[in-house]
């Protein structure tokens, strides 16, 4: 099948703003935007610059708006898009270059939820045992791959890019309710800002977003009912 | 002002669901209904000039047919807003229910289309 690919271009060198740049690729129907994009930056245009990694639906490094809605370009295959596949980068990112955004503000939002596990008492028998009950409260939380998928597809962030975001919520979640942490307080304060959990309007766009589909509203939702009742 | 814009922009292209319609519209309907209050607040000033002023202005805005019209439009961002805001509330309080939203957007339009119809027709009635 031939699909026309409509590509938002920007290089800062060279472009005062993005533009559309239209490509033609004969791909299979089970082929992946993923594997478009290649065709065109392999044989038709090596300047357009991407990021992907794994190309498995793991590493979540090449999050981008397709045909308008946030997704993985190694998890959307060719059938699904229709005759023309529209890509760009995430949005209210700064943007790099063509597909690239800087996931510095991103990550450092990450990083201001503590997302590690924080207990300073020494395990009784050598290790932290958990209940499969205890494991299976954060379980769903423990998948994501911080693609900013979600982030990037919430009108509460486009309209302020200091909030918190989905995905830092989701990584606070993980550790919260892990009944082996000690440090719920230190996030949920965090989480409390101005910044923070209330900002989420329960608007959906990052549970449709979301390639590991994780009940983000869900999770985000249970972050508030702690904060509300002081505590997990 | 041009992050505003451009927030608009956002949210009109990005292909979300039933959720993100529900949200813009019940920021047009709060923004309505905020837009509402201050010309009623303005039009009950009126009185404060005379009664002459103040029965003219409320003969233009509250009876006039393309004023009856609009009396729906409020109508309608009233009931919308209520009952979209009462969603999120249950959402809120029942992250778990979170997984039905698609259908509880459904129920609530009905709910807000049941007591819309009626209203709007007795509204317009005058006006046939």
């Amino acid at each position: 099948m031939r699909i026309k690919m409509r590509i938002r271009r920007f290089n800062p060198e060279t472009d005062s703003s993005p533009w559309w740049g239209e490509y033609w690729v004969d791909v299979e129907a089970t082929d992946r935007v993923l594997d478009a994009l290649h065709q065109v930056k392999w044989y038709q245009d090596g300047t357009l610059t991407l990021r992907r990694s794994c190309a498995h639906g793991i590493c979540g490094s090449d999050a981008m708006v397709i045909n308008g809605r946030n997704a993985l370009a190694c998890k959307v295959l060719m059938q699904d898009v229709g005759d023309v596949c529209q890509v760009e980068a995430l949005r209210s990112m700064p943007l790099i270059k063509d597909l690239v955004v800087d996931m510095e503000p991103f990550f450092a939002k990450y990083r201001a939820v503590l997302p590690y596990l924080i207990n300073e008492e020494l395990p009784a028998a050598g290790e932290r045992r958990q209940s499969q009950e205890a494991r299976a409260r954060f379980d769903d939380t423990t998948k994501c791959i911080l693609c900013a998928a979600c982030t990037t597809s919430c009108p509460s962030f486009w309209a302020n890019e200091d909030y918190i975001g989905p995905a830092a919520i989701v990584q606070a979640h993980r550790f919260i309710f892990d009944d082996r942490d000690t440090a719920a307080d230190l996030r949920l304060r965090a989480l409390n800002d101005v910044d923070g959990v209330w900002r989420c309007r329960t608007v959906f766009n990052c549970v449709q977003a979301c390639p590991r589909e994780i009940d983000v509203t869900r999770a985000i939702g249970e972050v508030k009912l702690a904060l509300m009742n002081g505590g997990d | 002002m041009a992050a505003l814009v451009e927030s608009i922009y956002k949210g009109i292209t990005y292909r979300g669901a039933e959720g993100q319609w529900a949200w813009i519209l019940h920021r047009a309907s709060g923004l309505g209904i905020a837009l509402f209050l201050y010309m009623h607040i303005v039009s009950i000033f009126v009185a404060a000039i005379g009664p002459g002023p103040y029965a003219w202005v409320h003969a233009t805005l509250y009876t006039s047919p393309p004023a009856k019209v609009l009396e729906v439009f409020l109508l309608f961002g009233v009931l919308y807003h209520a009952a979209n805001g009462m969603r999120i509330i249950i959402i809120d309080f029942f992250p778990t229910l979170g997984k039905y939203q698609r259908t509880i957007v459904r129920i609530e339009l009905v709910l807000v289309a049941v007591v819309l119809v009626p209203a709007a027709i007795i509204t317009l009635h005058s006006l046939f």
